[in-house]
C-alpha cells in the first residue's frame, strides 16, 4: 500500500498517456518516445551529479563552505555561486540536490538563490548556444537583465522569508 | 555540457575519493545512492508528464500563438507557455530562431525562450520537495520577474 502512495503520480502520470493513446494513437506513441529520451536524458548527467554530491558531502567539511559561501563570505560568495551555476550540467533539477547539498553545508541562503537562478537559465554551454541561435544583441540583454534581476532578487528574496521560514528549510533540508 | 564529461568529472572523483580512503568513498556512495532511491517517486512522474505534454503541443501550434501581431498577449502566452512546457534548451533555442523566421515577433519568442529557462512548472513538485513550497514558489515568481524584465527591454531595444 505503501508504495503504491508513494508512486501514485507515476501511476497517474502513465495512465494520462495511455488517455492519450486511446484518443490519438499517433500522440500517444510520441508520448512515449519523448519520455525515453526525457529518461536518456536523466541518465546522462543525473547519477554522476549524485556521485559528487555525496563525495563532497563526505569531504568538504562544513567549516569550509561556511568560510567561502556563508553569511560572511560577501561578494566572493556571491562570485562564487555564479561560477557555479555557469558551469552547471544539465536541466534545472539536477541543480535542486546541488543547492540542498551547499546550504546543508551552511551556505548563505542569498547564494544558494543565485547560484539556482544562473543555473536556470545562465549556463555557459547554453548561452553559446543561445549566441548562436538568436544572436549576440538578444542573448547580452538576455545576460545583463537576468544577471541584474537575480542579483537583487536573491538578497530580497533572503530578506522575505523569516528566519522562521529559513529553519524549516535547514531543518527540510536535513532530510532529503 | 555534455553527459559523458559529467561521467568523466565523477569517475576521477571516485578515483582520487578512494585512494585517499575506502571508508569515506563507501560512505559518499551510499548517500549518493539514497538520495536517488529518494528522489525517485517524484521524478519519475515529472518524465512522463513532460513527455505527455510536449507530445500534445507542437511547434505548429506555438507558431500560431506567437505571430508578429500577437502582442501583449502573445508575450504573456509566451511567458506561460514556457513556464508550463519543459523543452530541453539544444531543442529550444532552434525554435526560437524558426518562430523568428516564420515571423514570430522578438518580444513573444523572448518571452517564451526566457521563461522556459526560469520557471518550471513541471519541475514545481521537486523543488519545492527540497526548499519547501513557499520557497519554491518565490524563486519561481523571480525567476517571471526576469523574464517580465528581459521581455520589456527586448521590446524597446529589439523592435
Amino acid at each position: 500500500m505503501n508504495t503504491v502512495k508513494k508512486y501514485k503520480w507515476t501511476i497517474i502520470s502513465v495512465l494520462i498517456i495511455l488517455a492519450i493513446y486511446l484518443v490519438n494513437s499517433s500522440k500517444g506513441l510520441m508520448a512515449v518516445t519523448l519520455t525515453v529520451n526525457n529518461f536518456k536524458t536523466m541518465l546522462s548527467v543525473l547519477p554522476p551529479i549524485f556521485i559528487i554530491i555525496g563525495l563532497l558531502d563526505v569531504w568538504v567539511p562544513r567549516e569550509t563552505m561556511i568560510k567561502y559561501m556563508g553569511d560572511k563570505s560577501g561578494i566572493l560568495g556571491g562570485i562564487l555561486a555564479v561560477l557555479m551555476g555557469a558551469f552547471g550540467a544539465g536541466p534545472l533539477y539536477v541543480a535542486f540536490p546541488v543547492a540542498a547539498l551547499l546550504l546543508k553545508k551552511g551556505a548563505r541562503l542569498a547564494n544558494v538563490f543565485l547560484f539556482l537562478c544562473i543555473w536556470s537559465s545562465m549556463k555557459l554551454p547554453l548561452l553559446m548556444y543561445e549566441w548562436a541561435s538568436l544572436g549576440g544583441r538578444f542573448t547580452t540583454i538576455h545576460i545583463i537583465s537576468s544577471l541584474a534581476v537575480y542579483v537583487l532578487g536573491s538578497l530580497l528574496m533572503e530578506r522575505l522569508l523569516s528566519s522562521k521560514a529559513r529553519d524549516i528549510i535547514y531543518s527540510n533540508i536535513e532530510l532529503v | 555540457m555534455n553527459g559523458s564529461v559529467v561521467y568523466a568529472i565523477a569517475a576521477i572523483c571516485l578515483i582520487v575519493s578512494f585512494i585517499k580512503s575506502r571508508e569515506k568513498t563507501r560512505l559518499g556512495v551510499k548517500k549518493a545512492l539514497k538520495s536517488i532511491v529518494k528522489l525517485v517517486p517524484v521524478l519519475l512522474p515529472m518524465m512522463i508528464i513532460i513527455g505527455a505534454v510536449l507530445s500534445l503541443v507542437d511547434a505548429q501550434f506555438i507558431s500560431r500563438v506567437f505571430g508578429n501581431s500577437s502582442g501583449i498577449y502573445g508575450v504573456i502566452l509566451g511567458l506561460a507557455l514556457g513556464a508550463v512546457a519543459f523543452i530541453p534548451s539544444f531543442v529550444a533555442f532552434p525554435l526560437g530562431a524558426n518562430l523568428l523566421q516564420y515571423g514570430a515577433g522578438y518580444p513573444q519568442v523572448a518571452g517564451f525562450i526566457s521563461s522556459l529557462m526560469a520557471v518550471g512548472f513541471i519541475s514545481f513538485g521537486v523543488e519545492s520537495r527540497f526548499f519547501g513550497a513557499k520557497t519554491a514558489l518565490i524563486r519561481n515568481l523571480l525567476g517571471l520577474l526576469a523574464c517580465i524584465v528581459f521581455v520589456i527591454l527586448v521590446w524597446g531595444l529589439m523592435k
